[in-house]
């Protein structure tokens, strides 16, 4: 789906200046991920080593190794680590599955690359149930020499939906923002990277704050906060070419973008009429309604999947709490009513539940609310959490954390039984906002 | 020449009935109020920064703010006008009553000095959802600025910026860390 990018939006683009995908003098700062949280009852798999036929030149990334470590990382699978495999088999053909019965695998990936004449690759994988021998997939997926690691996340992908019957997302991306101090002051980046934290690339760089990363339904753009005209600006920026349109720079408050399912509307806060109000930009036509319409702080909203009704975080029952309603306008009711504080509210892929940050003993931390059953859980144990977002298959959340009082990122799965923390190695990282499943 | 480069039309922002939160009563101890005076002393916020991305219609937006004359009295330490940043509690935009006094010399010189504008920057400690503590700064910011309207200063002398939890004045965490953040900054 593609928004309308006529002649009117035409004359708003411009070339970013800072557009650095992996160019000079950016540091290439990947996230690194730590897993915390047990991993009682994962299952037992192998994936062997990828054995590469054919051509000279340098061997392609370790394959079996980025698949081995998506499936660990949601926890519900145990790779075995690959000092205790059999002697890799030289062909998909060749695999012995008693080899693995006797290490105790439920599963296998075997496969093969080879290289063709033309430079390119041909990835071959199965998927075995070492049990009854039965292949689960078999698949020859070509790719660039640059799209290996993407090939595979993509066998990664089948492999988790074969196994679990839900799509993976390890083919999805993160959005985030790192902030740095240093001799000429702080340096703050919008960086777009793999699900695993590696490939980050640096959207825009700017002086001052950036905040409020939100993807496009078809994950081409981001929409964002940017402070670098002093006031507060919404930009839409698209990924791949790094032209960007500023679409809000009212007087107040420009920020809280939130994208509709369709791609068409873009929600957001403005307090041009004196008080932050939810208005409903149509990025087709530019017309802006006005949703809200009450004297306390309304901001954060969040779309339906279905595109019908926006949730948003309101102060004007006294405490921040979460209130929906429809995204045509009319009354909002509330939503959340323990505590003293609930806000920015993100739904799930399916619509039945919701992640927001609550207040627990003076403690921020990250709530799953059931919507049909209002029982809510706590996913995480920080005291500064913030800024949730679900997984495209909605298997896992992301959120800003604290450690070391560091600002970091951490992933759970939404059992809470799960988690990782992606860091980098100097600075902060925040707002993170994961990709829509890639199309 | 317009004295407001950076956000001239936020002028127009002015606006009466936006709401109070609930004053979370808290008592500040002697050694923050020493280090609130120490700060309101040594000066306020530095001029913005040049942005390294520039947005369309709107470049060369950044003067240094502190180039251009400030009232009399801005550096006497025994003036009123010398401080020049009020702190709030938590989740609260309720101007406590040891800073009307401040907020009213200020106020008085504005009123009485035309060409006199004043820049009111909102601002929150780390605690809460970033979006929302963007939108508490600028109700932090609009309750000074009604204060100020109603001492005489008029509507078009006094700009506002909210820099939510953007920009703290202190690092680290802890009360004494969050109170000093919790503030609105008057910028001449």
């Amino acid at each position: 789906m593609t928004v309308n990018t006529g002649s009117f939006l035409g004359r708003f683009l411009l070339p970013l200046l800072f557009l650095a995908l992996g160019a000079s003098g950016v540091p290439r700062a990947e996230l690194t991920i730590e897993i915390v949280g047990g991993q009682e009852g994962a299952q037992p798999i192998a994936v062997a080593p990828f054995a590469l036929e054919g051509g000279v030149g340098p061997a392609p990334d370790d394959l079996a190794q980025v698949i081995a470590a998506d499936l660990a990382r949601t926890g519900r699978f145990k790779p075995l680590p690959r000092q205790d495999m059999p002697p890799t088999p030289p062909t998909v053909e060749g695999v012995e599955l008693r080899d693995w019965r006797v290490l105790g695998m439920n599963n296998l990936v075997a496969g093969q690359i080879n290289r063709r004449p033309d430079g390119y690759y041909e990835v071959h994988f199965a998927l075995f149930d070492v049990y009854s021998g039965e292949q689960l997939a078999n698949m020859s997926l070509p790719s660039s020499a640059a799209d290996l690691r993407h090939t595979a996340h993509r066998i990664a992908d089948i492999v988790y939906e074969r196994l679990t019957g839900l799509p993976g997302a390890f083919t999805s991306r993160l959005a985030y923002v790192t902030s740095e101090w240093g001799v000429d002051g702080q340096r703050v980046t919008l960086r777009v990277a793999d699900a695993d934290g590696h490939n980050p690339q640096t959207i825009v760089a700017s002086k001052e704050p950036l905040l409020s990363p939100a993807w496009s339904p078809d994950g081409r753009r981001l929409a964002y906060v940017s402070f670098e005209n002093r006031q507060t600006a919404v930009f839409i920026q698209e990924l791949t070419t790094g032209r960007r349109e500023l679409v809000a720079s009212f007087p107040g408050i420009n920020s809280a973008p939130a994208w509709s399912p369709d791609g068409r509307q873009l929600a957001l806060t403005l307090s041009k009429d004196g008080n932050p109000e939810i208005y409903i930009l149509d990025l087709g036509t530019r017309a802006l309604r006005r949703l809200t319409d009450h004297p306390g702080i309304d901001t954060e909203p969040a779309w339906s999947p279905d595109g019908r009704e926006i949730f948003f975080t309101s102060g004007r029952g006294g405490d921040p709490q979460i209130y929906r309603m429809s995204a045509l306008g009319g009354e909002p009711t509330r939503v959340t009513f323990t505590g003293d504080y609930n806000g920015r509210p993100s739904l799930s892929p399916d619509g039945r539940s919701l992640v927001m940050v609550t207040r627990v003993n003076g403690q921020f931390r990250i709530a799953l609310m059931d919507l049909a059953t209002q029982s809510t859980r706590l996913l995480s144990r920080g005291g500064l959490d913030e800024s949730p977002s679900f997984a495209p298959n909605g298997s896992m959340v992301i959120y800003a954390t604290q450690s070391n009082g560091r600002g970091v990122l951490a992933v759970v799965s939404t059992d809470g039984k799960v988690g990782q923390r992606l860091s980098q190695d100097a600075g902060e990282v925040r707002e993170p906002a994961w990709s829509p499943p890639p199309r | 020449m317009n004295p407001f480069p950076l956000s001239p039309v936020c002028l127009a922002n002015f606006h009466e009935g936006a709401r109070h939160t609930p004053e979370d009563d808290r008592v500040i101890g002697s050694l923050l109020l020493s280090l609130v005076l120490l700060l309101a002393l040594g000066g306020c916020a530095s001029p913005a920064k040049q942005a390294e991305v520039k947005a369309p219609g709107s470049a060369a937006t950044t003067t240094a703010l502190a180039d251009r004359p400030g009232p009399p009295g801005l550096n006497d330490p025994n003036s009123p006008l010398s401080k020049r940043v009020i702190y709030f509690d938590y989740d609260s935009s309720t101007i406590k009553p040891e800073y009307v006094e401040i907020l009213r010399a200020h106020a008085r010189y504005v009123a009485t000095t035309p060409k006199a504008k004043v820049m009111l920057e909102g601002h929150t400690d780390e605690r809460g959802t970033r979006e929302y503590n963007l939108a508490l700064a600028e109700d932090r910011a609009n309750a000074v600025r009604r204060f100020m309207r109603a001492e005489g200063a008029a509507a078009a002398q006094l700009g506002l910026l909210s820099f939510g939890e953007e920009k703290p004045t202190q690092p680290g965490q802890g009360e004494p860390v969050w109170a000093l953040n919790r503030r609105v900054e008057l910028v001449y």
